[in-house]
């Protein structure tokens, strides 16, 4: 019976918080619309989101590329396919793995400092500042980092790609004996708009989630230095939950599962 | 004439926690007025109902006419004020100038005005151009006072609000911070009001005190009178401020 009690409690709290996120994210969607706008906070945002995120996106990418050409061609192998692998990689890397690896990426590293931030406003009073200079702490606060999220996440996702598919490249023209022209020629031709714009949609939804939680976890930080290293983890924790359960929903959308 | 009135206000929390019980008081317009508490009587509290931060439960603050529940009218209450937080609450992305052209620009729209109004303030509270460029983690406790002090009256607000001016320095500095909060108000002829537990702070800036007990305000007056007002709380409390000696 305890067991039955604290599993309702555990439910009624996960539900009442993804309640709270749900709003407060309509609430960051809405007054993306809405004047006024602060643009230095905007440009200072993408970049931080954007370019900052670039090394450690590129990198990803690249191994991710030249792993997936290494276990492809291992695996085909087996069957005879390893003609293959250059189709595998680029459809790979576009739809699944190029977003999901930037998204976590960004997740890892923005959403936890977009928390951290917020959270020390919150606690220096700064968010109160805010709001006795009568400035709207939604407006100031989420809503650059949100758009931050739904632009500069599909650009990056865009330069994973083309990353990811180099290092498949690479690996397989001078590891597996793949010649070059075959090689593009493979993933020219296999690769099409779809896959592409795919993996651009759901890099602009990880955008919106992880700087979603990132803010949300960060306004509601408890007090103290402990209270912002447990909304630091959340929001780390949160949007890489949110990515993986959202990148299969969207997958299920897009190609008719 | 009476500029800010708390109608019997009621602050209470989740959980049932009641901070804020009925105060009941009146704050004349040009007055520097003092609320004086132990730690965790509900002053802080108070200021944030004051300012709108959090929602009260019962009650009203009216502020020359305006209650702080119109929602409608809460921009025109909002811009009757601005303060001092106990923390500074300077912002730390931004340089000691931004951070005060930061207020300013809700005066002034134009960038050039709010550059030179900024730069104005921030030598009135005594601080050099040297400090302007720096970030407010590059500056000592005493400086980042001044600029948030600085923050404070760009905005050229008619209530000024101070949340524990000198928590948190040492006492020559919270002395010279005092002086400088005390000329400010004299200055700019602004109704001001001081959350305090320090009574020589008290006795140095106010005009009339107010003493807060469990979210009641359980006497008002001058604070040469609190020995000998009647209340056993006041008097108490007025003695151990007296023995703990803190200088301001």
């Amino acid at each position: 019976m305890q067991a039955l009690a604290t599993l309702g409690r555990y439910t009624l709290a996960t539900l009442n918080e993804i309640g709270k996120v749900f709003i407060f994210s309509v609430q960051g969607l809405k007054n993306c619309f809405v004047p006024p706008f602060y643009f230095r906070e905007i440009i200072s945002q993408l970049v931080i989101v954007g370019f900052y995120s670039l090394p450690i996106v590129g990198l990803t990418a690249v191994f991710t590329g030249m792993v997936l050409a290494l276990q492809t061609s291992v695996g085909f192998s087996r069957f005879n396919a390893a003609g293959a692998v250059a189709s595998v990689v680029v459809i790979s890397i576009t739809r699944e793995l190029g977003p999901v690896m930037a998204g976590l990426m960004v997740a890892g590293r923005g959403s936890s400092s977009i928390a951290a931030e917020i959270g020390s406003m919150r606690v220096s009073e700064q968010i109160d500042a805010l709001r006795t200079l009568r400035v709207d702490p939604f407006k100031y606060l989420v809503v650059p980092r949100i758009l931050a999220g739904v632009t500069m996440v599909p650009l990056l996702v865009l330069v994973a790609d083309v990353i990811g598919v180099m290092g498949g490249f690479l690996v397989s023209t001078t590891l597996l004996d793949f010649s070059v022209g075959s090689y593009i020629s493979q993933t020219v031709q296999n690769l099409a708009a779809i896959d592409v714009i795919s993996g651009l949609v759901k890099a602009a939804v990880f955008g919106f989630s992880l700087t979603t939680f990132g803010c949300y976890h960060g306004f509601c930080c408890d007090l103290g230095a402990r209270g912002v290293g447990n909304a630091t983890t959340r929001a780390v924790v949160s949007s890489c939950i949110g990515i993986l359960v959202l990148n299969y929903l969207l997958t299920a959308l897009f190609f008719g599962i | 004439m009476t500029k800010i009135h708390f109608e019997r206000l009621c602050k209470s929390f989740e959980g049932g926690l009641q901070v804020l019980n009925g105060v009941q008081l009146g704050i004349e317009k040009g007055e520097s007025h003092i609320i004086l508490g132990q730690s965790g009587c509900g002053k802080s509290v108070l200021l944030k109902c004051l300012l709108g931060i959090q929602k009260i439960t019962s009650g009203d603050i009216i502020v020359d006419g305006i209650s702080v529940q119109d929602e409608r009218r809460f921009g025109e209450y909002l811009r009757k004020f601005s303060i001092l937080f106990q923390g500074n609450a300077l912002f730390d992305s931004m340089t000691i100038l931004e951070n005060v052209i930061f207020g300013a620009n809700q005066v002034r729209r134009d960038k050039f005005e709010c550059r030179k109004l900024a730069e104005e303030k921030l030598f009135a509270v005594g601080l050099e151009k040297r400090v302007f460029d720096l970030y407010p983690a590059e500056i000592s406790g005493g400086m980042q006072k001044r600029a948030a002090l600085a923050r404070a009256i760009a905005v050229e607000p008619e209530i000024l609000l101070f949340d524990e001016p000198t928590s948190g320095l040492d006492p020559i500095t919270g002395g010279v911070i005092c002086n400088l909060l005390k000329n400010t108000i004299k200055s700019l002829g602004v109704t001001a009001l001081t959350i305090t537990h320090d009574l020589k702070v008290a006795e140095f800036l106010a005009d009339r005190v107010s003493v807060l007990n469990q979210g009641t305000v359980v006497w008002t007056g001058r604070t040469k009178d609190m020995e000998t007002c009647g209340n056993g709380y006041v008097i108490r409390f007025h003695q151990a401020s007296s023995l703990s000696g803190t200088v301001a």
